[in-house]
């Protein structure tokens, strides 16, 4: 698929740092690579690093050490007009003094591309996101939505291979958010580009991407398909940053393979799978989603251990009930159950048994 | 009132409309606002609006020739200015008449400054003939003729009596013509001679150095604008000081520092000089010139342009120049075409402000300007203070005024007012 030489990858960061001030690391150590086609997030908190490694991709960073490649060319003294990358800026950057259609015609004008067909060009890319009809507006006359289309369609009309996305969503309400991110999603796969998107939303990155890299203090703390970073998450960080957690804490007890047993600060005793502990006695937080905690005693595994727990609060959701318990002493244990027929609803006050599949329940890092 | 009807005016819920209902609603925050307001506006009419409005029209006003010889007047309208015979009796009369009262109000010699702008020497001949008209008897020493003329030859030359003729109106657009190098001659309106023609070259002048300064007020100011609004907040902070310290220091101040540094045993002289770029000999003339004149007044001004200019760069956010790069377009591509056309309100809010500001300037091209780099202000200033002509002065001044408001509208139509952000 790739015609680079090396490694076959489009993006690469080698050992990429950067820091601002030459006292703080801003970027600690990136290696990252790339296939063509790939639909790559980069999650994160704020302050993680993860814009700073858009921009040194788009060139108006200079990494401080490492090699950054584009389809196997060093890119690091390449200015950024060169690069041939397409971006989209969070709060779209549409120039104002131009309508829709010169703002198009912009990257076209500047490779200089003959008037007919940038006229072609412009219209194809408008007709893309289906705003075909508002080439001769000005960015202000549209609405959020509206712009961040032609946002997309000026990313897009010089055909760039790889096109860089800024949290571009950020501004767009809930609704038109989700619409968008679909649309995002279908046109990248349609057209075959390589995209990598920055977000702080961990929806956006789970429904959009190939795969995802979750940053954390300047370095990938993850990075795996959505599915993969959702129900197996590698540390502590990446599970309570994606999707809502139940953390324990405790001591490893027993280990052997697959499986563990941990003693909880409480006293009690839990099946888990050990991922980041390797021996008896290191203190580890355990994992759990509030969907896979169950509950009915019946559906419970045959030997493993179960815990007692109070129902603090119900509260229903729609789809879900989402029900609040103490358990191990802790009062922040959540279980979330779908709203079917037959779902029992929990009355604060009672006092249950809950257990889970042990490969369900993830020994992480403490 | 009472009963609404679909078409009826809305009603507010006590029956009232709603129009009146929410007029006396604000009726009295604008009745607060209005007082709040009320001194300053007080202020600004007393002491601006009716003075300047009071000026203007002494750019028109003749009331003094009418008023002091009245009689004169009259009879004077009878006479055929183009006969080239002088008047007959009946005016030397009627003048006789009115030189006694005038005398005797000591008005005549204002007459004679009055009618002076117009033909020089008149104003001796008013003053010389005063004191023997006192002597005369109305009653008993006509005919006044003969008289007149041994007071004064110019009392027998046809000029004197069209000159009084020509200005006797009460209204005249006599300033203005002159304020134009012209005159207004009793065939019409006239060119000055051409040794009294200098308010049109003034004119030029102010304007062609004002654009001038201007210009360079933009070329100096827009990379200080550039550095300053996109500088972190304390390093902008720091700077922004050191474009505001001019305002600190007197003008007075400031100005002759100029003549300091400029003049030929002055500041960069001598550093030129030392450095070999200029003959001891031939030093750089730099003052009391249109040289002069520049360089002072765009170092006075080039706040002024300065800061609209950062008001308006502030609000361009830099991704404008980022995403111009990311489509490709080189570091001059993309601040010529987005970063600039977006900066373009505020070089014309700069400009404007600079501009008006210096066709008015007086004090700077009076101190360093010597003859060649004074202003019309400057001229307008002369006949305030030492030529008393208030007339000419206040049509030059309307000119000025009026060259203004057209420029104003000039960039209306051209960039538009809307445009144009001062902060």
């Amino acid at each position: 698929m790739a015609d680079s030489g090396n490694t076959g990858a489009f993006v690469e960061f080698e050992r990429v740092q950067k820091s601002y001030d030459g006292e703080i690391l801003v970027v600690k150590d990136l290696n990252l690579s790339m296939p063509k086609g790939e639909f790559l997030t980069m999650l994160g908190p704020s302050g993680s690093g993860k814009t700073t490694c858009l921009m040194m991709l788009a060139g108006f960073e200079t990494a401080t050490h490492g090699e950054i490649r584009l389809d196997g060319v060093s890119i690091n003294n390449i200015p950024p007009h060169k690069r041939g990358i397409g971006m989209v800026f969070q709060n779209y950057a549409l120039f104002p003094h131009m309508t829709i259609a010169e703002n198009l015609s912009f990257p076209l004008e500047v490779r200089k591309i003959d008037k007919s067909d940038r006229e072609a060009k412009v219209m194809r890319a408008l007709d893309m996101v289906e705003m075909g009809a508002f080439g001769g507006r000005r960015p202000s006359q549209l609405s959020g939505g509206q712009q961040q289309r032609v946002a997309l369609a000026r990313a897009l009309v010089f055909e760039p291979e790889l096109v860089l996305m800024d949290e571009p969503l950020g501004a767009l309400d809930k609704q038109l958010r989700e619409k968008m991110q679909f649309e995002i999603t279908h046109l990248a796969h349609e057209l075959g580009i390589t995209v990598v998107y920055v977000t702080h939303d961990q929806t956006e990155a789970l429904t959009m991407s190939d795969r995802v890299a979750v940053f954390e203090d300047g370095r990938i703390q993850q990075l795996a398909p959505p599915d993969k970073l959702y129900e197996e998450p590698e540390n502590s960080f990446v599970a309570q940053f994606i999707g809502e957690n139940n953390t324990l804490e405790g001591v490893v007890n027993e280990i052997s393979g697959e499986r563990a047993v941990v003693q909880l600060d409480s006293g009690d005793l839990i099946d888990c799978k050990p991922i980041n502990v390797s021996k008896v006695g290191e203190r580890t937080q355990v994992s759990i989603r509030p969907e896979r905690v169950e509950f009915n005693v019946d559906r419970l595994q045959e030997g493993t251990h179960r815990l007692k727990a109070e129902v603090l609060e119900f509260i229903y959701m729609g789809d879900i009930f989402r029900t609040r318990l103490r358990v191990a002493g802790r009062d922040d244990f959540v279980v979330k159950t779908r709203n079917a027929p037959d779902q029992v609803r929990l009355q604060p006050g009672q006092e249950i048994e809950i257990g889970w599949l042990p490969e369900d329940c993830r020994a992480l890092d403490a | 009132m009472s009963d609404s009807t679909a078409t009826g005016p809305v009603l507010a819920a006590d029956g009232t409309p709603l129009k009146k209902s929410l007029a006396q609603a604000l009726r009295r925050e604008k009745t607060r606002a209005l007082l709040l307001i009320a001194p300053l506006l007080i202020f600004v009419l007393i002491s601006f609006i009716f003075p300047i409005g009071k000026m203007l029209f002494r750019s028109v006003e003749n009331d003094i020739v009418a008023d002091t010889i009245p009689l004169t007047v009259v009879e004077l309208a009878k006479w055929d200015a183009s006969s080239g015979e002088l008047p007959n009796e009946d005016v030397y009369a009627a003048m006789a008449a009115d030189m006694v009262v005038a005398i005797a109000a000591k008005a005549h010699t204002r007459l004679g400054s009055r009618l002076n702008y117009e033909q020089t020497g008149l104003s001796s001949l008013f003053r010389k003939s005063g004191r023997a008209i006192k002597k005369w008897d109305l009653a008993t020493d006509a005919p006044f003729k003969e008289k007149f003329l041994e007071i004064h030859d110019g009392w027998g030359t046809v000029e004197v009596w069209q000159t009084i003729q020509t200005h006797s109106g009460r209204k005249t657009s006599g300033y203005f013509l002159n304020a134009i190098d012209m005159q207004l001659s009793p065939d019409g309106p006239a060119a000055q001679p051409e040794s009294k023609q200098i308010l049109i070259t003034l004119f030029k002048r102010t304007m062609i150095m004002s654009m001038i300064i201007t210009i360079s007020c933009i070329l100096l100011a827009y990379p200080v604008a550039w550095i300053l609004a996109n500088l972190p907040a304390r390093k902008a902070n720091l700077l922004m000081i050191l474009v505001l310290l001019p305002f600190w220091t007197s003008l007075l101040v400031r100005t002759s520092a100029w003549k300091v540094m400029l003049q030929q045993q002055g500041v960069i002289n001598d550093i030129l000089v030392w450095l070999g770029l200029v003959a001891d000999a031939d030093r750089l003339v730099m003052i009391n010139n249109q040289t002069g004149t520049i360089i002072a007044m765009t170092h006075i001004l080039l706040p002024f342009m300065i800061l609209p200019m950062y008001s308006v760069m502030q609000t361009i956010p830099i991704t404008y120049l980022r995403a111009a790069k990311s489509l490709g377009a080189t570091n001059w591509t993309a601040f010529w075409r987005v970063y600039f056309p977006q900066s373009v309100p505020g070089i014309g809010a700069g400009s404007i402000l600079v501009f008006i500001l210096s066709i008015g300037y007086y004090i700077t091209p009076e101190i360093v300007g010597g003859t060649k780099g004074v202003f019309i202000s400057n001229r307008i200033a002369y006949h305030i203070s030492s030529s008393l002509n208030w007339g000419l002065a206040a049509a030059l001044g309307a000119i000025l005024l009026a060259l203004v408001l057209i420029l104003y509208w000039a960039y209306d139509k051209i960039v538009g007012i809307d445009n144009v952000k001062l902060g």
